[in-house]
């Protein structure tokens, strides 16, 4: 084990798996100076057919992606942020997610799109998005939303050996966070949740960029005697259903927490499972602490009013623990 | 222009002129069992244009990649594609080249280059740019078809890749079949200056051709196809033609007695001045390439093909309900 950064461990990954497989091969905007930091020193090491700055034509990365894997490379499409994943839905949610079945299973695409989300830098509205639930939405895509470094190396290496196309997801805010990161080989697989927390009255579940909040109010739950298990799913889709039913069978309340905004938001969707799933060991209402359905606002204190943040989480799960009506 | 790289030889001209018909007769039993009826989705029929996507297939291998459009049956077929499979698939039996899960606007088979009829307008561009992306690192000689109509080179990935291609210098050829409707709209409505002027714009060769003249089509693409093999880069071909049929079958219904071109116009482009099957039949028997007798035996072997094709799919399995739960994904269930 070692101390790392977010960005380190993913870089770290691109190196060993490019190193390892001459097949995988990076583009985008801006990848030969690594602008986003996750890409350092690929171009010095493996050369301009392996990593190479594009036009900006999202439209038309998405479907190269698509044709490339399609002809037999192991395709990594950088979108700097998510948000420019707009721009190339066309071939995301008409192409990549759909190909594979239209096909009759002919097409094989390993894709690994590496996107940038979330708020926190005074970014504004189209450069701080966490639009993932239209991705989770298409049916064809994984989704994997690694909250610390030493999951980030892991899963991003699966997703690059595996075969299907698969988003991953950085949280923005993360990039410069260390943590611990095992020493030589090893992968994660997709649909395994972690649990970052034990504990007995409170179950939160965090996706990605929310986990360190998350457990920032579980510590301060524990201060006010309350026990918080936190649950972290790491990858959406496929999404670990019984690691979660698991842990809210044991607590009998739970908070989701989301960056995305609420309506339609995986916390939703993960909302609506325990309700199908757990509703008997529910003592408690099941609880959403997301983005209120606006956009990101640029300005520092606006943004910080919106992005769910431990005093949020802390408020509501307090408020399930110790509610009369619960 | 450049001159002709490689005219067809007898061989190659006879069997130009039966992929054409092989087309032409599939899509002809198509439009009838559409009309009565017998096919679960829409079919867009290639009658008219035959010639574009024999006489640029017929000089590809099978490990060359194409991307074809809505209106694919004759590029599928054209590039080899199993006339059973394709029948089969457009019947939506299991037996289908895609097992009955993408239907007329999605036949495709990978293992002979052919990356599917796409139903999204441009849809085919930035795949096959892909695929040629991945040729010019393969460094071998591949090369990427993108076939495409008038009405998507108005989508902004047309410029996108023909900006990407001309750049990477990849081994790309754009086939633009200007059949003259974007849908339901004639394409001058809807389309500002020469098609071909977009592609000139990024230093791509071009080549403007009668594409109901077989053998022009030919020649165009023999050049287009040599330049890419050389690793040369992308040329674009702009293939003047005609949609005899509707956008799709079920047209006049959706038109609801509106009409968008004359029906004196369709007759025009049914005669044998102008339809491109006659017109290679008189340069084959003109040719000495062969006779009546010869061009009727082709026939008799293209309708028997055609009958044997609709048989195998109407005597196949239907699809398997239980299919899209296994194929969303490999190795991993939706």
């Amino acid at each position: 084990m070692a101390r790392k950064r977010y960005m380190q461990a993913i870089n770290e990954a691109l190196h060993e798996e490019m190193a390892r497989d001459p097949k995988v091969i990076l583009f985008g905007e801006d990848v030969e100076l690594a602008i986003m930091g996750d890409a350092r020193g690929l171009y010095e090491k493996f050369g301009r057919d392996r990593i190479r700055n594009t036009p900006i034509c999202e439209a038309t990365l998405t479907g190269m992606a698509v044709g490339a894997a399609s002809a037999g490379y192991r395709v990594i499409l950088h979108m700097m942020f998510s948000n420019f994943i707009y721009t190339g839905f066309d071939a995301i949610g008409n192409q990549m997610a759909k190909l594979r079945l239209m096909s009759g299973g002919q097409a094989v695409m390993p894709i690994t799109v590496i996107a940038a989300y979330g708020g926190g830098g005074s970014n504004a509205a189209q450069h701080s998005d966490s639009g993932y639930p239209a991705l989770v939405n298409l049916g064809g895509l994984n989704v994997v939303m690694p909250a610390t470094p030493g999951d980030a190396k892991g899963l991003l290496k699966t997703a690059i050996r595996g075969s299907n196309p698969t988003f991953f997801l950085e949280a923005i805010g993360r990039g410069g966070e260390q943590g611990e990161v095992p020493d030589g080989e090893y992968t994660i697989p997709f649909g395994k949740a972690t649990v970052a927390r034990e504990g007995k009255d409170v179950t939160i579940i965090a996706l990605g960029s929310m986990l360190k909040p998350a457990m920032a109010a579980a510590a301060k739950l524990e201060a006010a005697g309350i026990d918080a298990e936190v649950v972290d799913p790491r990858t959406i889709v496929p999404l670990d259903q019984d690691a979660l039913v698991r842990s809210v069978r044991k607590t009998g309340r739970v908070v989701v927490v989301d960056e995305a905004r609420d309506r339609c938001s995986v916390a939703s969707h993960i909302s609506a499972v325990l309700a199908d799933e757990a509703f008997s060991a529910l003592k408690a209402p099941i609880k959403r602490v997301t983005v209120p359905n606006v956009c990101m606002p640029y300005a520092p204190n606006a943004e910080r009013g919106v992005i769910p943040n431990d005093e949020r989480i802390t408020q509501v799960a307090t408020n399930l623990v110790r509610s009369k009506a619960a | 222009m450049p001159t002709t790289q490689s005219a067809p030889d007898a061989g190659q001209l006879l069997a130009l002129y039966e992929r054409m018909l092989l087309i032409r007769r599939m899509e002809e039993r198509l439009k009838a069992d559409n009309a009565a009826g017998k096919l679960p989705g829409a079919v867009h029929l290639y009658i008219g244009q035959e010639a574009i996507a024999s006489a640029v297939c017929l000089q590809l291998k099978p490990t060359d990649w194409i991307t074809s459009t809505h209106r694919g049956h004759g590029h599928f077929l054209a590039k080899g594609g199993d006339p059973n499979a394709m029948m089969a698939e457009i019947w939506a039996k299991r037996t289908g080249i895609c097992k009955g899960m993408g239907g007329s606007m999605h036949v495709a088979d990978y293992s002979k280059g052919i990356l599917g009829a796409n139903g999204i307008v441009g849809g085919g561009f930035a795949i096959a740019t892909g695929a040629a992306f991945a040729a010019k690192l393969d460094k071998g000689d591949r090369v990427s078809v993108a076939f495409f109509g008038d009405g998507a080179s108005n989508q902004g990935v047309f410029m996108e890749c023909l900006n990407v291609s001309s750049l990477w210098e990849l081994p790309m050829i754009f086939v633009c079949e200007h059949n003259q409707f974007s849908e339901f709209t004639p394409a001058a409505t809807v389309t500002s200056g020469q098609i071909v002027d977009r592609a000139r714009a990024f230093k791509i060769p071009t080549h403007v051709v009668d594409g109901n003249d077989a053998l022009a089509v030919w020649d165009a693409a023999s050049q287009a196809i040599a330049r890419a093999r050389r690793g040369e880069g992308p040329s674009f071909i702009e293939a003047h033609t005609y949609r005899i049929q509707g956008h799709l079958e079920a047209e006049d219904l959706m038109l609801g007695g509106q009409k968008y071109r004359e029906k004196t116009d369709i007759e025009v482009w049914k005669t044998n001045q102008k339809d491109p099957l006659p017109r290679l039949a008189v340069k084959l028997v003109e040719g000495g390439h062969a006779t009546e007798q010869k061009l009727a035996a082709i026939n008799e072997r293209v309708m028997a093909q055609v009958e044997n094709a609709v048989k195998f799919a109407e005597e196949s399995e239907p699809a398997d309900p239980e299919l899209p739960f296994e194929l969303m994904f490999v190795g991993q269930k939706a």
